[in-house]
């Protein structure tokens, strides 16, 4: 029969079903080879041990949960040790599989340990230890830093500074940006509103805002400059003699473009910058502006990788 | 047809392929011969390639490099692949159009290792008679022994071509002494175990339903064919005559008796049929199942050197041959896939022969755009990915132009050293003045220049990004 269908098909001859609809419309029979429906039908098997190694099918309020399992290395909370796991088979214990195994993982550590053992100015001169801080702080700073001073660092005026200028409040060396995050910060500047009277305010806020170049030398600049390097105010004490700032204070400089502290950009014109600057001067700083200590929150690794992204950011000048 | 219900499946018919010697036969072997040399061999050749792996051929995976020879293909070149893919698939529908199944006959795997497997089967079971002797035979201790050792050889066989195979996506050395003593990863022993199980099922067992009932090629190859395209046929007039074929008989020795009769050449051996591993008759005509093998001329042309008639009974012709008309070999088609095809193979190797040691590109940090700095600049920040793609150690130079007073500031890094292979991300700081031309100028566009200094001599990379300021959009 085989040999015949052979034949017939070779030679043209195609057999059909036998049936006849419509009087004329007849169906080509060109039979499947036997092995390929016994394949279908291993196929259906196969399916059916997928049920029993495979989550599967569900049952009342719980599921088949399969035989298949994964084994994965976990790290105890409380007592940092390294401990081998089993779970069965699902597609997140497939990714703690990876995490654990994967040889990324290592290269992380191996990393880690690089850094750890690295002092600041071996991290800043070497390319690939650069980029590594610069990835992982990205991470330690989105979750502990960027609450305050946002995403890129580019903070809030007038109340969480700007991290991506080049005006460091409290310095831009990586010892000072080390002590900051170690330490925390509380700036502070007394209220000189009941020290100084009105008028004196806005001497004394005419003189700050020439020291800024926003606006020309006055009489009145000149009376609030005596107060400014006199006994009267005392501003110097903090600001410096030549109004530069003392970073060791948090004391702000005043003679550059940036308004670290006060939000005077934030105003349009003269006179409501001055008024601005007025009631900072007549209120002050204080318990207004504090940085958390993080020695107790991070590790010294995190720490020293947070302070290089943090300078880099910036670019660590002063 | 009315006295038998249609089957709607098919038993398989046993096919027990005769062996023949001949032309085509020796092509076979010696495209059989060269393409295991290449692919049996190919692992084990090494390449001096300071810094990276010493396989010529390696297929580096986890690494994501492929190394072929004197090439290093990284994961940004991989559209080579795709060119070659192409190219291949070209020269199928070139060589298709023009000589048929060439592909299938001579040089597919599947065909090559059949071959190979119906040799072994051949040697220790013997001719067609004897193999079907066996096959038809009780099971006593001879077909035991044949049936086994023929299974065992087909294994071993089996079990090294999909070790090599393995071999080709790691150190070819380690991975046989550390699958010989059961500690290789997973992965190669799972790719190796499915190699040896596919090509034992294919070539042992499945044969010539692979390509008759799986394969998309043998059916998609008609549509490139047309009356030009060499195919294998019967010449159906010198072989019938005009009153059939007809065996060697009492008056029926000679050409000429036979000529006299009106009987073909054809003596009805049957010969060509026996041969056949697809277990075919050509006589009847061009038929989807042949594959160009040609081993039915070699059998046919064996008979008539034997008979001291001319050969070319069974010969390579065309359709348009057949019914007496001229082969036009140099159509539009064959013109059109040739040009793609040249086409093709130029535009990949003229991407291959200019790429670049190193790539370079730059991208401007968005959060913030810019940031004010103390005198009153603006200072924009970007991230630089640098790759070297060589094996060697290069030195790369990064500097700005196209702004004047433009400063960059990368913590010493302008000027970097690269491990061979090595990708690096480093951060680019650039501030400029306001006004720094004192024109009124506005600069929203600077170009970094990337240029190797040491290790390697090609063209500076230019990217150009913007340089956001205050100022944009007012």
């Amino acid at each position: 029969m085989s040999e015949k269908m052979h034949e017939q098909q070779s030679t043209g001859a195609v057999q059909t079903t036998g049936h006849a609809w419509d009087g004329d419309l007849q169906e080509y029979n060109n039979p499947l080879p036997r092995w390929w429906l016994w394949c279908f039908y291993g196929t259906v098997v196969f399916s059916v041990l997928y049920w029993f190694i495979y989550p599967s099918w569900p049952v009342g309020q719980t599921w088949l949960k399969g035989f298949g399992s994964v084994s994965y290395t976990v790290t105890d909370k409380a007592t940092g040790q390294q401990k081998e796991q089993d779970y069965r088979w699902n597609t997140r214990s497939l990714l703690l599989e990876d995490l654990s195994d994967a040889a990324n993982n290592k290269q992380r550590k191996d990393m880690m340990a690089k850094v750890q053992a690295a002092d600041y100015e071996q991290v800043l001169k070497d390319p690939k230890m650069m980029e590594f801080a610069r990835s992982v702080g990205k991470g330690l700073f989105g979750d502990n830093c960027a609450a305050c001073h946002g995403r890129g660092g580019q903070g809030v005026a007038g109340l969480y500074p700007n991290l991506t200028d080049d005006d460091w409040l409290w310095g831009g060396d990586m010892a000072q940006i080390h002590q900051t995050l170690v330490q925390g910060r509380n700036g502070f500047m007394p209220a000189f509103g009941q020290v100084l009277k009105p008028e004196q305010l806005d001497d004394v806020a005419e003189y700050v805002l020439t020291l800024a170049s926003e606006t020309r030398p006055s009489d009145a600049s000149e009376r609030g400059k005596e107060i400014f390097h006199g006994q009267t105010g005392g501003c110097y004490y903090c600001h410096g003699a030549d109004a530069k700032g003392v970073p060791s204070q948090g004391a702000a400089n005043l003679t550059d473009k940036i308004w670290a502290v006060a939000d005077v950009p934030a105003q349009k014109n003269l006179p409501d910058k001055k008024t601005a600057l007025k009631n900072f001067i007549s209120s002050g700083v204080n318990n207004t502006r504090i940085m958390p200590p993080w020695k107790d929150r991070l590790s010294p690794t995190d720490i020293k990788l947070l302070a290089v992204y943090v300078r880099q950011l910036g670019g660590g000048k002063q | 047809m009315s006295e038998e219900t249609a089957q709607l499946y098919q038993k398989r018919i046993q096919i027990y392929p005769r062996s023949v010697k001949g032309r085509f036969r020796n092509l076979k072997t010696a495209a059989l011969v060269l393409a295991y040399v290449i692919y049996y061999l190919l692992p084990w050749l090494r390449w001096d390639r300071p810094n990276a792996p010493d396989q010529a051929v390696l297929y580096d995976l986890p690494g994501r490099h492929f190394y072929i020879f004197g090439l290093t293909i990284q994961v940004q070149d991989i559209f080579w692949l795709a060119g070659a893919l192409i190219i291949f698939a070209i020269l199928l529908f070139f060589v298709t159009g023009l000589a048929g199944r060439v592909w299938c006959g001579y040089f597919c795997f599947q065909t090559l290792w059949t071959d190979l497997f119906m040799m072994v089967e051949h040697w220790v079971q013997g001719e067609r008679p004897a193999r079907m002797r066996l096959d038809k035979g009780p099971w006593n201790r001879e077909k035991f022994a044949k049936k086994g050792g023929t299974y065992a050889l087909w294994l071993l066989i089996a079990f090294w071509t999909g070790l090599t195979f393995t071999m080709y996506w790691t150190d070819a050395p380690t991975l046989v002494v550390d699958t010989l003593l059961g500690r290789a990863p997973y992965p190669a022993y799972f790719t190796t175990f499915l190699l040896t199980a596919t090509t034992f099922v294919m070539a042992g067992l499945a044969r010539e339903q692979v390509c008759t009932y799986m394969c998309p090629y043998a059916r998609f190859q008609s549509a490139m064919f047309d009356h030009d395209t060499l195919i294998v046929s019967y010449n159906q007039r010198r072989g019938d005559g005009e009153k059939g074929r007809a065996k060697l008989g009492k008056g029926l020795k000679t050409r000429e008796e036979r000529q006299a009769q009106g009987v073909g050449d054809c003596i009805e051996c049957g010969y060509c049929v026996q041969v056949c591993p697809v277990g075919i008759d050509i006589r009847k005509g061009l038929q989807y199942q042949c594959i160009s093998c040609a081993l039915c001329i070699d059998a046919c042309d064996t008979i008539m050197d034997n008979l001291q008639w001319p050969r070319g009974l069974i010969r390579y012709t065309s359709e348009n041959a057949l019914s007496g008309k001229k082969t036009n070999l140099i159509k539009a088609k064959t013109i059109g896939y040739g040009v793609i095809l040249v086409a093709a193979i130029a535009m990949l190797t003229w991407s291959i022969l200019t790429r670049s040691p190193y790539t370079a590109t730059v991208e401007q940090v968005r959060q913030p755009l810019y940031s004010q700095l103390t005198d009153g600049s603006t200072r924009n920040t970007y991230e630089i990915k640098l790759n070297n793609k060589l094996t060697a150690p290069m030195t790369v130079g990064i500097g700005i132009e196209g702004a004047t007073g433009a400063i960059l500031d990368m913590d010493g890094m302008e000027r970097i050293a690269l491990e061979p292979q090595e990708r690096i991300k480093l951060l680019a700081r650039v501030q400029i003045a306001p006004d720094p031309t004192g024109k009124g100028e506005h600069i929203d566009k600077i170009t970094f220049v990337i240029k190797p200094l040491e290790g390697v001599t090609a063209e500076p990379i230019r990217r150009r990004v913007p340089f956001s300021t205050p100022d944009d959009g007012r």
